[in-house]
C-alpha cells in the first residue's frame, strides 16, 4: 500500500532526525507484553492499519501495566477494522499531552502553484480542513520551490506567523524542515504529522503520522515493502496482486484491475467489467449500473498496451467466480490501434468460453483500425457456444443500449442455466 | 492558425527508436508534421523513416538550427531526464505522453520549465493535433484514422480524458463541425499545461471561434478555467462536460487538499463555477456537438 503504517512512517521520521515516542511493533500479545514491560509505564496500543478515524473505530487502546497491554493486544490482533485485518500493533509510551499541533506537506495542483505546500497549525489532533474553515488564524502555509527546497529559516518564518511560544519556534521548525526531507527522500504524495504533540515534560513528539508514497515511485523503495502500491482503501485481493504483477514492470500501456465485490452468487447480476480508457470506462460503468447490473470488477486497458497485457487482463476478469457476463466497454473512438485488443480478446475468449454455453459477452470497440479489429473478432470468435455481440463506433454514444443488451443476455443465461439443472 | 503547433513547427522526437517512438514518428510524418530529427542515446548516426537520429538534443539543434517542439517517447521513470535535457537546450514546447511518471519528477520538470519559459503538455498526455497541419504524440494514431476523424474548423478541444479527446472530435466531425487544435492535457496527478493556461491561447487564435472542455471530477482545473473567463481572459463560447458526476469524489493528494480546494473539485462545484461565467455545461457527451452547432449557427459570442 502506498499509505505507510504509523510505525513505518515513524521509522522514516526517526531516520531523518525527528525524535519519536519510545515503543515497538508486536504481532502477538506476548510480544506486546514484552515491549510494555520494557517501557515500564502507561502505554498506548495502536492497530497498524492505514485508515483514518482509527481511535473512534476502536483501533487504539490504553494500558497501565504490561498485563493490561497483553490483554489489549489480544483484543486488537485479528480484529477487522474498516475492512483491514489487524496483524500488527504499535506499543508506545503514553504521552502526557500539553498541546497538539499539525504539520504537513501536500501538493497543490493549482496552475498558479504546482508544487509542494508546507502547512502548519496550532490546533492539531482534529481534521485540519475543519480548522482551516473554523479558525483560519490557526493555520499557515508556505509554497515550496521544489528545485531550491526548504530551509530551516523558511520553516521558522512559517511557524512564527502563528501564536507559538518563543521557546517552541525552533523545535517546531526543525520538525517541519525534517518532515520535508522525508517527503522528498521518499517521493511522498503527502506527509503529515497530526497531532504533533508538546508533552507535559516539554518534549515535541509526533503522536501519529501519515505518509503516502507516490504510486509511480514505489518501485524505488523496496525497503518499504509496498508489494501492492495502489491506493484502493483496503487490503488487495489475490487477483489484484496478480493484476499488479502484470503492470509492475511493463510500461507499455496501462492495465488496471480492482475488484468491486467478491462475495456473490450466480444470478445476482454481477458482470466482469473491462473498460477502455478512463473517461469512456466511467461512462460505460455508469450505464451498466443505471440498468441494475453490478460490477464484479473495474478493469481498464488503455494507452496502447500490448496484446499480451490485454490478454492477461481478460484472463483475470474471467478468474472471478460466479460472474453473469463479460463486457468490453469501449465507448471511445480510440487513437490506439484496436487490433491489439482484438487479438488478445480472441485468444483469451477462445480459452474461456469453450465450456460456457450461452455465456453473455458484449464487446464495444471503436477507433483506429476499427474495421480490421471488428473483422478479427467476428472471424476469431466464430463457433463458440457463448452468446457474443460485437458493436463498433455507431454505438459509442449508445452505451445505454449496449448495457440493456448485456442485461438481457445475463437474464437469459441464468434462466437457461436453471433449466439445465 | 491553430495553437501550439502547425505545419511550420520544427519538431523533434526523443526516444525515436523505441516501439511507440518509431510508430508515431511514421504517423506524424505522414500527417505533415515537420519532424527534423530524433534522439536515442547511443543510437546517433542511424535513421528512423529517413529521420536522422542523434545522441543528444544539443547535437540535433547544432545540426538543424532551431527546434520549436519535442515529443518524448520515453517511459515514466526515465522521462524527467529527457524533458530536462530538452528544456535546458532551449526547446519551448514539450509533449510528454508517458504515464506513471514519479510525482516528484513531474514537479521538478514542470517547475524548471516554468522558469525557462517552456510549456509542457502532460505528462500522461495523448498529445495534440492541429487539423491538417501537424500532430505530436498519439492523438490521431495513424494517418488514415486522423484524416477521417479530424477536419479543419473553428472549434478548439481540450480534455482531461485521452480517449474522449478524439471521441469528442469524432462527434463534432459527424455533425459537420471541424476542429482547430485538439489536445489531451494529461492523466497524471500533476500536469504542465492546465485548462486555465490553454484558454488564453485559444482566445488569441483567429481560427478558433469556440472551445470544448471535457472535464472530470477532482482537482480544481475546471474551476480555474472559470476564473480565467471571469477575469476576461477568454471571451469565446465554451461548451463543457464533466465526467464522473455519479462518483463520490475525485483524485486527492490527502484530506488536507480540501484546504486548498475549499469545497471545489466536486462535479457540482465545477458545473456551478462554469455556469456562473456563462459556459454551456451539457449533461451528456452527445450534447457537446449539438450545442456547438447551435452556437456556431447563431454566430454567438459568449
Amino acid at each position: 500500500m502506498p499509505k505507510l503504517s504509523e510505525y513505518q512512517g515513524k521509522k522514516l521520521l526517526k531516520d531523518c532526525g525527528i525524535p519519536v515516542p519510545a515503543g515497538g511493533v508486536a504481532a502477538t500479545p506476548a510480544e506486546a507484553r514484552k515491549i510494555a514491560e520494557k517501557l515500564a509505564g502507561p502505554v498506548a496500543i495502536k492497530a497498524q492499519i492505514e485508515v483514518t478515524g482509527r481511535f473512534k473505530a476502536g483501533g487504539i487502546k490504553f494500558a497501565d501495566s504490561a498485563a493490561e497491554a497483553e490483554k489489549a493486544a489480544r483484543e486488537l490482533l485479528g480484529k477487522e477494522i474498516k475492512g483491514f485485518k489487524v496483524t500488527k500493533i504499535l506499543v508506545e509510551e503514553r504521552l502526557g499531552i500539553e498541546q497538539e499541533f499539525y504539520v504537513g506537506i501536500i501538493v497543490n495542483d493549482s496552475y498558479k502553484v504546482k508544487g509542494p505546500v508546507l502547512m502548519f497549525s496550532t490546533q492539531g489532533g482534529v481534521d485540519i480542513e475543519e480548522v482551516a474553515v473554523k479558525s483560519p488564524e490557526k493555520v499557515a502555509s508556505l509554497n515550496i520551490d521544489i528545485l531550491s527546497g526548504l530551509s530551516v529559516k523558511d520553516a521558522r518564518k512559517l511557524v512564527s506567523k502563528l501564536k507559538v511560544p518563543a521557546s517552541l519556534v525552533e523545535p517546531l521548525s526543525k520538525v517541519a524542515f525534517e518532515l520535508y526531507r522525508v517527503f522528498r527522500k521518499y517521493s511522498a504524495r503527502s506527509a503529515e504529522i497530526n497531532p504533533l504533540v508538546l508533552t507535559k515534560g516539554g518534549q515535541i513528539y509526533p503522536a501519529d503520522c501519515r505518509i503516502v508514497i507516490d504510486e509511480a515511485s514505489a518501485f524505488k523503495y523496496p525497503e518499504l515493502e509496498m508489494a501492492y502500491p495502489r491506493d484502493i482503501g483496503r487490503a488487495p485481493t489475490e487477483l489484484e496482486r496478480l493484476a499488479w504483477k502484470v503492470e509492475e514492470n511493463d510500461y507499455r500501456g496501462i492495465a488496471y484491475f480492482v475488484q468491486m465485490a467478491t462475495d456473490f452468487e450466480p444470478g445476482e447480476g454481477y458482470v466482469g467489467f473491462h473498460g477502455i480508457g478512463g473517461g469512456g470506462a466511467m461512462l460505460g460503468a455508469d450505464a451498466l449500473i443505471r440498468r441494475g447490473l453490478k460490477l464484479a470488477d473495474y478493469a481498464d486497458t488503455s494507452g496502447s498496451p500490448t496484446a499480451a497485457k490485454v490478454y492477461r487482463m481478460v484472463k483475470l476478469i474471467f478468474a472471478q467466480p460466479n460472474i453473469d457476463g463479460y463486457v468490453l466497454m469501449g465507448p471511445v473512438v480510440a487513437n490506439q490501434e484496436q487490433w491489439h485488443h482484438a487479438h488478445a480478446l480472441v485468444r483469451a475468449l477462445r480459452e474461456e468460453l469453450e465450456n460456457r454455453r450461452n455465456f453473455p459477452v458484449i464487446i464495444l470497440i471503436a477507433g483506429n483500425k476499427e474495421a480490421e479489429s471488428l473483422e478479427i473478432l467476428e472471424e476469431g470468435l466464430k463457433g463458440l457456444p457463448a452468446r457474443i455481440e460485437i458493436y463498433g463506433r455507431d454505438y459509442v454514444y449508445k452505451v445505454d443500449y449496449v448495457a440493456e443488451r448485456l442485461k438481457k443476455l445475463a437474464q437469459d443465461y441464468r434462466r437457461t442455466e436453471k433449466k439445465v439443472k | 492558425m491553430a495553437i501550439l503547433i502547425d505545419e511550420n513547427t520544427r519538431v523533434m522526437v526523443q526516444g525515436i527508436t523505441g516501439r511507440e517512438g518509431s510508430a508515431r514518428t511514421r504517423f506524424m510524418l505522414d500527417y505533415g508534421t515537420k519532424v527534423l530529427g530524433g534522439t536515442t542515446p547511443g543510437r546517433g548516426g542511424t535513421e528512423v523513416w529517413g529521420v536522422p537520429v542523434y545522441n543528444t538534443v544539443k547535437e540535433a539543434i547544432e545540426e538543424h538550427g532551431q527546434i520549436d517542439a519535442s515529443v518524448t517517447f520515453v517511459p515514466g521513470p526515465q522521462v524527467k531526464e529527457a524533458v530536462i535535457e530538452a528544456t535546458e537546450a532551449g526547446i519551448k514546447f514539450i509533449v510528454v505522453p508517458a504515464e506513471r511518471v514519479p510525482l516528484h519528477d513531474s514537479l521538478e520538470m514542470i517547475t524548471l520549465a516554468r522558469k525557462k519559459g517552456t510549456r509542457i503538455l502532460g505528462p500522461g498526455s495523448l498529445g495534440l493535433l492541429s487539423s491538417d497541419k501537424a500532430a505530436m504524440g498519439w492523438l490521431g494514431g495513424s494517418e488514415d484514422f486522423a484524416r477521417e476523424i479530424f477536419k479543419p474548423g473553428p472549434v478548439g478541444v481540450m480534455s482531461r480524458s485521452g480517449g474522449q479527446t478524439s471521441t469528442v472530435v469524432w462527434g463534432l466531425t459527424s455533425t459537420g463541425i471541424g476542429v482547430s487544435t485538439a489536445m489531451h492535457v494529461g492523466a497524471e496527478p500533476i500536469v504542465g499545461l492546465s485548462f486555465a493556461e490553454l484558454l488564453p491561447l485559444f482566445e488569441q487564435d483567429e481560427q478558433t471561434r469556440a472551445v470544448v472542455l471535457f472535464g472530470e471530477i477532482g482537482t480544481v482545473a475546471e474551476e480555474e478555467a472559470a476564473e480565467v473567463i471571469k477575469e476576461g481572459r477568454f471571451t469565446k463560447p465554451l461548451v463543457a462536460y464533466i465526467a464522473g458526476r455519479t462518483l463520490p469524489s475525485g483524485m486527492r493528494f490527502s484530506h488536507a487538499s480540501a484546504i486548498i480546494e475549499r469545497g471545489r473539485g466536486t462535479a457540482e462545484s465545477k458545473v456551478k463555477a462554469l455556469e456562473e461565467v456563462g459556459a454551456y455545461v451539457v449533461e451528456t457527451p452527445q450534447q457537446i456537438a449539438i450545442t456547438l452547432a447551435k452556437i456556431l449557427k447563431a454566430g454567438k459570442r459568449k
